[in-house]
């Protein structure tokens, strides 16, 4: 991939926001990251209305028996290259519900993850880290 | 003219190169207003160019069971159209000799092949939020045309009756801008909400609602489709207000012609920032009922000589 394009990717993060069960407080927290306050359009990056045109899915909550597939549904409705960021402890490993009957397991068992942002919930500060982050490891 | 010649004016200059690329410089403005108004920072200048050229290295996903031939129809189309409605503006400006008769009329077809593109690959990519965009499409098309099309017919009148773009604007070198007289300001006023509704801007972006159909008949395009979406906007926010003042404002061939343009462009940034969207039924009688009649009155006016 030429630097020029890679450039166009960097500078252009487009995310689509998949709430995998979350408890919301992950999902407010990246709300709160479009405000005017963080304003992350800075940085060219939009939140958007259809996985197709997304280039980051952020994925929030513990996966379970019924959220599994949809989330993988969405993950290959994405166009590649897409990135994957967990927001939030569940994702990163299954927090305190991980003796739960329902819970099929971490994050990294099913799909690519790309960076995995801790807290409970993290931060806005955190959360732009994390995008910024995952944009460095592209090649 | 040669072949040769046309090429280079319908590919370079004023055509699709030129025309994209202050089109999308014109997007960043806007984005850039839009984000003063809201206290933002806002994104730097390169973001729209940043955006084409990541559209470029994705992915594009055909949606199963579609025909493709139509889902890429779609995006082409329009694309197709304002390329050469810019062809055409600058050269009936620059140019006025090259006028035909009834270039004022193809340019109206002109204008109408983008929301049949949109309406073409939103009933092709076989999803039910984008058939509900893409006769939210049709309808506010419908909507909007009909003032659209009397005013014209209104500037045709003051304008001695000639159909030919280069000679309207001839005419208002001669005799004076329409804009500065009673029918003038009130098909400034339509034109205005036209442009705001062929933009597809608040509070006219009905059809594709992010909040409640997901980018409408957008939401299955990806990579390549989607960016010549995005350039076609773009183009039309450069070509849309250059109609608006050739027709009404006296030409775009001296160096007012640019303030004019910002102006405009400022207005239509401010109405889609101060306005929530409207549903379409309430834009079909805005369209309809308040423009239509609004219309009538103008060419009435005009008939009068006012
Ligand atoms: S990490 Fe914490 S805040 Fe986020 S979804 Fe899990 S429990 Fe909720």
């Amino acid at each position: 991939m030429g630097n020029f394009k890679l450039w166009g990717l960097k500078k252009s993060p487009w995310v689509f926001h998949v709430a995998a069960a979350s408890c919301n407080n992950c999902d407010i927290e990246i709300l709160d990251v479009l405000t005017p306050r963080w304003d992350v359009e800075r940085f060219g990056i939009v939140l958007v209305g259809s996985p197709r045109h997304a280039d980051a899915l952020l994925v929030t909550g513990v996966l379970n028996r019924k959220s599994l597939p949809r989330v993988l549904r969405v993950y290959e409705e994405t166009p590649k290259p897409c990135l994957v960021i967990g927001v939030g402890t569940c994702t990163c490993h299954c927090h305190m519900f991980e003796k739960s009957y329902n819970v099929v397991g971490p994050y990294d068992k099913h799909l690519p993850i790309d960076v995995y942002i801790p807290g409970c919930p993290p931060k806005p500060e955190a959360i732009i880290m994390g995008v910024v982050k995952a944009l460095q490891r592209l090649k | 003219m040669n072949i040769l010649e046309f090429l280079f004016n319908y590919l370079v200059f004023p055509g699709f190169l030129f025309t994209a690329i202050i089109g999308m410089f014109l997007t960043w403005i806007d984005r850039k207003v839009t984000a003063r108004i809201q206290m933002r920072v806002g994104p730097p200048w390169y973001q729209p160019y940043a955006d084409f050229l990541k559209l470029l290295i994705k992915e594009t996903i055909i949606p199963e069971g579609t025909s493709s031939v139509l889902f890429y129809l779609g995006p082409l189309l329009g694309l197709i159209a304002m390329s050469l409605l810019a062809v055409m503006l600058f050269k009936m400006n620059f140019a006025p000799k090259t006028t035909f008769v009834g270039d004022l009329i193809v340019m109206i077809y002109l204008l109408a092949l983008p929301p049949i593109g949109v309406i073409i690959g939103g009933s092709a990519s076989r999803n039910p939020l984008a058939s509900v965009g893409a006769s939210r499409e049709m309808t506010q098309y419908f909507a909007y045309e009909l003032p659209f099309l009397i005013t014209l017919a209104g500037i045709v009148l003051k304008a001695g009756g000639t159909i030919k773009f280069g000679d309207i604007i001839q005419y208002q070198q001669m005799h004076g801008p329409f804009l500065y007289s009673i029918s003038g300001i009130i098909f400034g006023l339509i034109f205005l909400f036209v442009i705001q509704a062929k933009l597809g801007f608040v509070p006219f972006d009905i059809p594709e609602a992010e909040q409640e159909i997901m980018a409408g008949p957008y939401i299955e395009y990806s990579g390549v489709a989607l960016g010549l979406y995005k350039i076609t906007r773009a183009m039309m926010l450069f070509l849309l207000p250059l109609f608006m003042i050739s027709l009404l404002w006296g030409g775009i061939g001296d160096w007012w012609a640019i303030l004019k343009f910002l102006l405009i462009l400022g207005l239509v940034i401010l109405i889609k920032n101060t306005n929530p969207r409207l549903r379409i039924d309430q834009t079909l009688k805005f369209f309809w009922l308040f423009m239509g009649i609004l219309a009538i009155v103008g060419v009435v006016l005009a008939l009068k000589g006012f």
